[in-house]
């Protein structure tokens, strides 16, 4: 498919299970150990991500 | 009975790794009840309803392991708290890749895989938007499974997506097939020449295995989330997908399974289909066709998967009620009349699009069903619990077959059902083997109703294929031996439970059949 030349490469964020299958697969794949930002607030992580959403448009 | 917890500060596990801690906690000497779960304020509840819930636990949050058991003894409790912890550290030891540790982020993961070109996302949905949104402005296609995501979040990433020529697949995105890699939940199938646009997860599933059973394969399975058709979304990553597979060169014809399309949509949607200048095949599950349009409308999966397979090998093909009218006499014969059954249907379903399917397939025969909630008037009832609303801070059923278990032991102690309709899906990163606690159960339920002098039928379909991890003979051979009646389709397992219900549907789907 023109979209997506060659084989896919895979950053995996979150369930695990999921890169091993890749890996089996023979698909090259890298996990994420991944952490609820905000100490897992999901309030807290919405603010830090409307800040980040503002870095963006400044920079 | 003593009740002891643990709290392991800032140790995040994700939910199929609590799952499997959990097992191992049950599955140890002289413990009756067992939990493993990350301190949110849901998991906190549900600790408290179990009865589970200690002073300690109380104070974890969201990034800290809360472990929990009730055991025989005090020394029963610590032996199984000290196996939890080691199972933890051994899978810390183990995870990662190679030596060296996991990154812990999106941008540390790019460095070791500077050629990376798509994201696998599946974090908890409050979360899915910032991780999906940084992984598309990176420049990658996103495979997005969570669920729970809100839908203006999902509008602002297709946005996003399509602003940059990047799939952005959900979120609830179950399964996808991408240049021959198997992405989420995916049944083995071969390579070929039929490319998927699909709403989520078991509808691909469903249609690729059928596919692979009449000797075609997957060119492209592309997820879409079952949110893309409407107003909101306005179907924008299932243009995209469509515009993509036009162009592909390994793709020979196309097939469309969705829920019915907004008013707005429809329009786009039959002028991208006019123009594909490939023959296409259309499930919109609870739609009929247009009044005009392209392409070819059919009314459930098994249909879908038939017509493509006919389309690409210039078979004829028209619908057909059973595969094998004279198969499904002989059952209805074997069983006989519904003596001493209840009522209802219960449909408990893992895969969302087939319980879809059954819910629009058997309405119209046995009146109004409730669809997951509870039904005041009506003795059916059709269950996904795969449903967002099933499934905060748990394991998907597909992945945890327990959850459903136990609704179908409850069947058995039920005055209403006399029907159990059952799917079973198979594939890679699905249980190993979900036959097995299903089988299980419904040897349980039939026989809790047959000591009340009542009769439970439990009627099933599998999907997944001869090579798919778990083996499809096998587990549908496992299903039988507990007395299930094994439909070769989630339609035809539909339509053998409503004759169940409603014999004299057999004059329509049976004539001729001797």
């Amino acid at each position: 498919m023109s979209l997506i030349e060659g084989p896919l490469r895979v950053v995996n964020v979150g369930l695990e299970l999921f890169a091993k299958e890749l890996r089996a697969e023979g698909v090259e794949v890298v996990h994420v150990d991944w952490r609820p930002p905000a100490g897992g607030n999901p309030r807290l992580a919405g603010l830090l991500e409307r800040l980040e959403e503002l870095d963006q448009q400044e920079g | 009975m003593v009740l002891k917890s643990l709290v392991l500060p800032s140790f995040y596990q994700d939910s199929v790794a609590l799952m499997r801690v959990a097992q191992a906690l049950r599955g140890e000497k002289g413990v009756r009840e067992a939990a493993a779960l990350m301190g949110t304020p849901s998991n906190h509840a549900i600790l408290e309803q179990a009865g589970l819930a200690r002073a300690l636990g109380r104070e974890a949050g969201p990034n800290d392991l809360i472990l929990a058991v009730r055991a025989e003894s005090e020394a029963a409790a610590e032996r199984a708290l000290a196996a939890a912890r080691e199972l933890l550290s051994r899978r810390r030891a183990v995870s990662g890749q190679g030596t060296a540790p996991a990154p812990r982020s999106l941008d540390g993961a790019l460095r070791l895989l500077p050629g990376a070109n798509l994201a696998a996302i599946s974090v908890p949905g409050a979360f899915a938007r910032r991780e999906a949104m940084k992984a598309l402005r990176r420049g990658l296609h996103v495979f997005l499974f969570s669920d729970n995501v809100p839908v203006e979040a999902e509008a602002d990433l297709k946005r996003e997506a399509l602003a940059r020529g990047l799939l952005c697949m959900g979120p609830d995105c179950g399964t996808a097939y991408l240049n021959g890699t198997l992405l989420g939940f995916a049944n083995v199938v071969p390579p070929g020449r039929a490319g998927i646009v699909a709403a989520s997860g078991t509808g691909l599933q469903a249609v690729a295995s059928r596919l692979a059973a009449l000797g075609e394969g997957v060119s492209q399975g592309i997820g879409t989330g079952g949110r893309d058709l409407t107003a909101r979304v306005g179907g924008a990553m299932t243009l995209f997908a469509l515009e993509a597979l036009k162009t592909d060169p390994g793709t020979e014809a196309v097939v469309l399974l969705s829920k019915p399309p907004d008013a707005d949509v429809l329009p786009r949607l039959e002028s991208a289909l006019g123009s594909l200048g490939k023959p296409a095949v259309v499930c919109c599950l609870g739609a009929g066709p247009p009044a005009r349009g392209a392409g070819l409308w059919v009314e459930t999966l098994e249909d879908a998967a038939g017509a493509a397979a006919a389309l690409l090998q210039k078979k004829p093909w028209s619908p057909r009620p059973f595969a094998d009218p004279k198969d499904i006499r002989a059952r209805l014969a074997r069983l006989g009349r519904g003596s001493g059954a209840g009522p209802g249907l219960l449909g408990l379903y893992t895969g969302g699009t087939l319980a879809h399917e059954a819910h629009l397939l058997l309405e119209p025969h046995l009146g109004w069903i409730p669809f997951n909630e509870e039904g005041g008037s009506s003795p059916h009832r059709i269950v996904d619990l795969g449903d967002d609303a099933y499934t905060v801070g748990k394991p998907h059923p597909m992945l945890d077959p327990e959850a459903r278990a136990e609704w179908v032991r409850r069947a058995g102690r039920s005055r209403d059902a006399g029907v159990l309709l059952l799917d079973l899906v198979l594939g890679k990163a699905a249980h190993p083997d979900p036959a097995g606690a299903l089988a299980e159960a419904v040897k349980e339920a039939r026989a809790e109703a047959a000591k009340e002098g009542r009769r439970l039928v439990a009627v099933a379909s599998v999907v997944g294929t001869a090579s798919d991890p778990q083996g499809l003979a096998g587990q549908v051979a496992r299903l039988e031996a507990a007395g299930a009646e094994v439909l070769p389709s989630n339609a035809q397992a539909c339509r053998f439970a409503a004759l169940l219900l409603k014999p004299g549907l057999a004059e329509k789907w049976l004539k001729g059949a001797a």
